[in-house]
């Protein structure tokens, strides 16, 4: 045989990619140096994934409190555009996710597109709720006295995100952007068995103007990263969606350790159907203020 | 110390008010013994006059109030929202009509100034269900999408602070939305449960939609546990609150805690002072500072600390502690001997900790249990008078130079419920009311309440809120 030969009969090798976590902007392996491998729907090796450690959920917190003053106090515009340009972001990586969501979930090319198309959608949607939550599920409270007062909503704080484990990507978004359209940040534990979408979301938010720490991205064993972030003093609600009923129970336990908000894992039959607002309001706090109005009005004086 | 005024005497009469010698629990529209026969004694806290003996919750009471409450939820909550709405409407009728009648007992068996049992506790009991009554017919425009289901059977557990007023804020919403109810008041607060009974009788609620069961935190606990409670509400200690959640982990019972606080009042150097040596007074003193939401952190700028010290004591050198049924008291008895102790060791602790203690001459009575207002200057953060909630008449004096500061030092705190801000600039009232971590900020005034304003706290404070559309949601499938 001649080299000339071997040339044309030898497909092109392709590049592997290192997966990584995406913590605080960055993506750093697991401090652990441990990985995991990767499979698609049939068994077959598609990547190794970091596993990550306790040590590196802590490291997300720490990025994700870091994070939490600048991405609540943004204004609400500011947080919509950036969204906006994450789903524009997305949009130029359909094809990869298309890839993505195929091998993990064992989809038809078509089927993942039309999957792809509904993240990059209810990506969307959540962009435009950023700057219409407050108006919705807040206001003014008519009070019996000479007092004004407001009602508006804030974000709670550092969110942990169990991500589903069966939507790797969309029931991934349809949990990650509520969380964080409403001004927390998100330490996010991807789905356990297909948690290469999530890493490579985590590339795209890191192109999009995001702050670093707003969402954190953290693969490996659920159980064992979601333990020491359900106890965590420094984080302020949980999103069990991707914990089964055991787990779930257990970490609802050590979340009322600092009474963490918990939203309880609910059965999802179709995450391509809209949602309603119940993933924003689950991690938004009231708050009302008062302030005396003087009422001039009851001395008879007029403007 | 006398002043240029003396007042007479007053006291309300207490015949407005008939206290049988002795109460069943309210279990499916009757009064009835508890199963096991065990009862307590409910004391007047400014007298230590037994009030009355009352029957003692059990689990096996606790399973048939849930039983009553369940078999009557088919038909309450099939009501239509108009019908339910009556209900509520005759019940809030009924409370302004028997207003003065439950603002004695409320005092006789609380140890709160009548002054405020009668302008604050029942004037809100009474609008708590007229505003709930008109959500009834209207759940579907209330934003959590076209017809909102109830619940089931709400498991609630209120403090001795605000007795009928917690009932008011657990019971109207409960009932607009159509959930049937099993309430335990506090241990050494049954009576106007009680008596709320009665008023229900009166209206007309059908057996079953409300029981009420007197008894002590095993019974809060068993009510809490039971399998057949499909929403548990709790205000009270936030140690409890936790355990409550630990309770509920894993099961579909929906929770709402409404628990501590340590509320910082800060007062910066353009504020009125007068108004807020009234707001400060108000924030701390109210009800003996027994209240989740008190202003029991002083923050004052340190320029004008000296000028507002001066003011306040002068100022809590006016207030007047004794008979509760006296309306010119300002200072009523403290709840329990129990509460007493524990004021008086966490008082002690702050002076052995070093900070300076001071409280206006005042005479305290021979019987009840008494603390006189009392002021700690020399606060740090460190201090447990600083850190813990004392649930007394009790305020730490902090200072400050910067709004960073005061925020920083507000926000530092495990709780997050109310806060207070005094300046007569209103860009810093905004500014600084959006960086407290707190669910309620008063800004010029302090401890305002209404039915149409959410109540709830951030934090180690509780979630969800009671009050307002906000208020609906605890009680609704959303």
């Amino acid at each position: 045989m001649s080299d000339k030969s071997e040339k044309t009969e030898q497909p092109r090798l392709s590049v592997f990619k290192t997966y990584k976590l995406y913590v605080g902007g960055k993506f750093p392996r697991s401090e652990s140096g441990r990985v995991y491998e990767v499979t698609d729907a049939q068994g077959r090796w598609l990547a190794n994934a970091p596993q990550s450690s306790r040590k590196d959920a802590r490291d997300a917190v720490v990025a994700a409190r870091k994070a939490f003053g600048g991405w609540a106090g943004a204004t609400a515009y500011n947080r919509g555009q950036i969204l906006y340009r994450v789903a524009e972001m997305l949009e130029g990586r359909r094809g990869q996710f298309a890839r993505e969501v195929a091998d993990a979930e064992g989809l038809s090319k078509t089927r993942a597109a039309s999957v792809v198309d509904a993240t990059i959608d209810r990506w969307v949607w959540y962009a435009g709720w950023t700057d219409k939550i407050a108006q919705v599920v807040g206001g003014g409270n008519p009070v019996a006295g000479p007092y004004f007062n407001l009602s508006s909503p804030e974000p709670t704080g550092v969110v942990t995100v169990l991500a589903p484990q069966d939507s790797s990507f969309l029931g991934l978004v349809s949990v990650v952007a509520p969380v964080i359209a409403t001004g927390n940040t998100a330490v996010v534990i991807a789905s356990e068995r297909s948690p290469l979408p999530a890493l490579s979301l985590g590339e795209v938010l890191a192109t999009s103007d995001l702050p670093g720490g707003v969402v954190n991205v953290l693969s490996g064993r659920t159980a064992e990263i979601a333990a020491p972030l359900a106890s965590h003093q420094d984080v302020n609600a949980i999103d069990l969606a991707g914990a089964d009923e055991a787990l779930a129970k257990e970490l609802e336990i050590a979340a009322a350790d600092n009474l963490k908000r918990v939203l309880r894992p609910q059965p999802v039959d179709d995450w391509a159907a809209t949602p309603g607002i119940d993933r924003m309001t689950a991690f938004l706090e009231t708050k009302t203020v008062w302030h005396p109005t003087g009422s001039l009005g009851a001395s008879g004086s007029s403007y | 110390m006398t002043s240029a005024f003396e007042y007479a005497p007053a006291p309300e009469s207490r015949s407005v008010v008939d206290i049988a010698p002795s109460y069943g629990l309210f279990i499916d529209g009757e009064f009835t013994d508890a199963a096991d026969g065990k009862v307590f004694k409910t004391v007047s806290p400014s007298s230590e006059e037994v009030l009355s003996e009352i029957a003692q919750a059990s689990e096996a009471d606790v399973d048939r109030a849930v039983k009553a409450a369940r078999r009557a939820f088919g038909a309450w909550s099939a009501l239509p929202g108009a019908e339910r709405a009556k209900y509520l409407f005759r019940i809030a009728r009924i409370i302004q009509e028997r207003s003065r009648e439950l603002a004695v007992l409320e005092t006789l068996d609380n140890g709160k100034p009548i002054r405020e049992t009668r302008d604050a506790d029942l004037p809100l009991v009474a609008a708590h269900f007229f505003y709930y009554a008109g959500w009834a017919d209207k759940l579907d425009h209330a934003g959590f999408g076209s017809s909102p289901k109830p619940l089931g059977v709400a498991g609630q557990v209120i403090p001795w602070n605000f007795p009928l007023l917690m009932l008011a804020w657990k019971i109207a919403p409960a009932l607009a939305t159509g959930n049937t109810v099993v309430l335990k008041p506090a241990e050494t607060t049954p009576l106007s449960a009680l008596f709320f009974a009665d008023v229900c009788r009166q209206a007309g609620l059908p057996r079953g939609v409300v029981n009420i069961l007197p008894g002590y935190g095993d019974a809060g606990a068993a009510l809490v546990a039971h399998p057949d409670v499909n929403k548990v509400a709790f205000t009270g200690s936030t140690a409890v609150g936790k355990a409550i959640a630990k309770t509920v982990a894993g099961t579909r019972k929906k929770l709402t805690l409404e628990l501590g606080g340590k509320g910082a009042n800060i007062v910066f150097d353009d504020a009125p002072i007068d108004q807020a040596v009234e707001g400060i007074v108000n924030g701390i003193f109210f009800n003996q500072g027994q209240v989740c939401c008190a202003g029991s952190r002083l923050l004052v700028q340190e320029s004008i600390q000296e000028e507002l010290l001066e003011s306040l004591k002068r100022r809590l050198s006016t207030l007047r502690l004794g008979d509760p049924l006296d309306k010119n008291t300002d200072i009523g008895a403290i709840n329990s001997e129990e509460q007493l102790t524990r004021i008086t060791s966490l008082v002690e602790q702050g002076e052995a900790e070093g900070a300076e203690r001071w409280s206006p001459a005042c005479e305290l009575p021979d019987a009840g249990y008494w603390f006189a207002p009392t002021l700690f200057t020399n606060v740090t953060q460190a201090h447990t008078v600083a850190r813990d909630e004392i649930f007394g008449p009790v305020l730490s004096v902090l200072t400050f130079r910067t709004p960073d500061e005061a925020v920083a030092k507000a926000n530092n705190t495990p709780y997050g419920l109310s806060a207070g801000v005094w300046t007569e600039k209103g860009s810093r009232i905004l500014a600084v009311a959006n960086k407290l971590r707190a669910g309620v900020v008063w800004s010029n005034t302090f401890n305002k309440f209404d039915p149409t304003s959410p109540f709830g706290g951030y934090k180690e404070s509780g979630f969800g809120r009671e009050g307002g559309r906000h208020g609906l949601e605890a009680y609704l499938d959303v």
